[in-house]
């Protein structure tokens, strides 16, 4: 029994490297996008604020499919940046751990953008005002008064983010496939195992995959918590 | 200091908005705007400081040009030169004491604060004796306190004019008393002008020079008295009359305390 246990571990790690790596990058685009989108949805002067508001909401109400397939029109070979980029940089997105985490990504990013919107729209506009007419540019601003203190708002959201970055599987599975080791990530790997009929294998990663989760929330909400602050 | 403005701005749409039409010249080292909650003195100084757009006018200070609308002027509030005294302090609360008094010196998208500046930082410390409580955060503080480094923290970039939004309101009588001395002292120490604004006339007490009365969006009236205590006393007499009712007779009377005022009406 052990050693069947080390097998599967052994098997397992493949696809949860893969899941770390995508998850991470993915997290880290949605957190810089979400930053920058929920920063200039909570000015007041933008125009056409909630137009863009919905739209950077799009993401979490589409079928993760569609999300899929609209990328694919997007960044496939065919598609209007997916051939520029492999025209210049010779990249492609398709069948690779970096469509999957564009696809993760913009999954996760409606849940920075919205909590980043509301964390600095609760930033007291008086503290930025006062930084203001103590010479700060608004970069300054942004980043010795707005961001820091609405920190707490974005690491909760950035959390929310990593979650569903963890788990993503639609758009996943429509822009980069299910090849295992390349971009079979835990949870495309727990669909193949159940649908082969691999139910040990299928009960292990799930119990992988959800302690996993767990520990990831676990500290990097306590490590995110202790900067700046 | 030499201030000079007319502006007007409406603020809010319908029945509940606000036009505040407000022109007043003053120079000397002291000016107070008088008047009730609501007369448009806050809204005032903010359009002084950059805060606020009036929609017509112009502002003026020390013969250059804040704010023009005719002209197309509208100098960004960073570029203005000019100290801000928020009535609730709005002090940095992620930032210890020393860190909010150097803000205004930080250099630099980051705010880097240079050696020259942190011993300017611990130089005005000193001066309002706070050196103590330098590594503090501003929640620890006592109102008192609080003010002291609202005030330190504006003084620092050396301001052409120090904005001071009630600043007595937040405090209890009696330290309130000993905060308007206080206050008068390190602004003149530091020689910054400052720019008061009160509905009390004990804080007028201490500030005296230029006072522009505020009622309803205007300027009723600028009265000229000296600067400081000495020229407090006569403002104050006559705004304690204002309040009992004898605001017309008073304004035409002799000052009690028997100084010279030139009483300039401006257009309501």
């Amino acid at each position: 029994m052990p050693v069947a246990l080390l097998d599967l571990l052994a098997n397992a790690a493949i696809p949860l490297k893969l899941t770390l790596k995508v998850a991470l990058t993915a997290t880290a685009g949605a957190c810089l996008a979400g930053i920058g989108a929920g920063y200039a949805l909570s000015r007041r002067g933008l125009p056409g604020r909630e137009l863009l508001d919905s739209l950077c909401t799009l993401p979490l109400v589409l079928p993760p499919t569609v999300i899929g397939y609209y990328l694919l029109v997007v960044f496939g070979r065919k598609g209007v940046l997916g051939q520029w980029l492999e025209e210049t940089f010779d990249v492609s997105l398709v069948f690779t751990w970096q469509g999957a985490a564009l696809a993760a990504s913009v999954v996760a990013f409606p849940l920075v953008c919205k909590s980043a919107r509301t964390a600095f729209e609760g930033v007291d506009q008086g503290l930025e005002n006062a930084a203001r007419t103590l010479g700060a540019g608004e970069g300054r601003v942004f980043l010795r008064v707005s961001l820091p203190l609405a920190w707490r708002g974005i690491v909760a959201g950035t959390m929310l983010a990593l979650a569903r970055a963890m788990g993503e599987f639609g758009a996943t599975l429509m822009i980069a496939g299910n090849l295992p080791g390349r971009t079979q990530t835990l949870s495309l790997a727990v669909y193949e195992a159940v649908q082969a009929g691999r139910d040990d294998e299928a009960a292990f990663l799930v119990v992988l995959t959800s302690c996993v989760c767990v520990a990831l929330l676990l500290s990097s909400g306590k490590l995110l918590n202790r900067q700046i602050r | 200091m030499s201030l000079e403005l007319d502006i007007r701005m409406t603020l809010g749409a319908g029945r509940r908005s606000f036009t505040l039409a407000a022109a007043l010249a003053s120079r000397g080292r002291s000016t107070v705007l008088f008047g009730p909650s609501g007369s448009g003195k806050t809204v005032t100084l903010r359009a002084v400081a950059g805060l606020m757009k009036p929609s017509a006018g112009r502002i003026v200070l020390d013969g250059e040009t804040l704010f023009d609308a005719g002209l197309g002027v509208d100098l960004p509030a960073r570029e203005r030169g000019v100290g801000y005294v928020f009535q609730d302090y709005a002090l940095f609360p992620h930032l210890n004491v020393a860190e909010n008094v150097g803000f205004g010196l930080g250099r630099g998208l980051f705010g880097r604060v240079g050696a020259a500046s942190k011993r300017r930082v611990l130089e005005l410390l000193d001066l309002a004796g706070l050196t103590e409580l330098a590594q503090a955060r501003p929640g620890r503080l006592s109102g008192g306190q609080r003010q002291r480094v609202a005030l330190m923290r504006a003084l620092a970039r050396k301001p052409r004019v120090l904005l001071l939004d009630e600043p007595f309101a937040a405090l209890d009588p009696l330290l309130r008393q000993r905060m308007r001395r206080e206050v008068r002292a390190i602004c003149q120490a530091a020689g910054a002008p400052t720019v008061l604004i009160t509905h009390d006339p004990d804080d007028v007490l201490e500030f005296g020079g230029t006072v522009a009365l505020y009622e309803t969006g205007a300027v009723r009236q600028v009265l000229e008295f000296p600067d400081g205590p000495e020229g407090g006393r006569a403002a104050r007499d006559m705004l304690l009359a204002a309040h009992f009712g004898a605001y017309a007779e008073s304004t035409l009377a002799p000052c009690p305390g028997g100084y010279s005022q030139s009483c300039e009406t401006t257009q309501p």
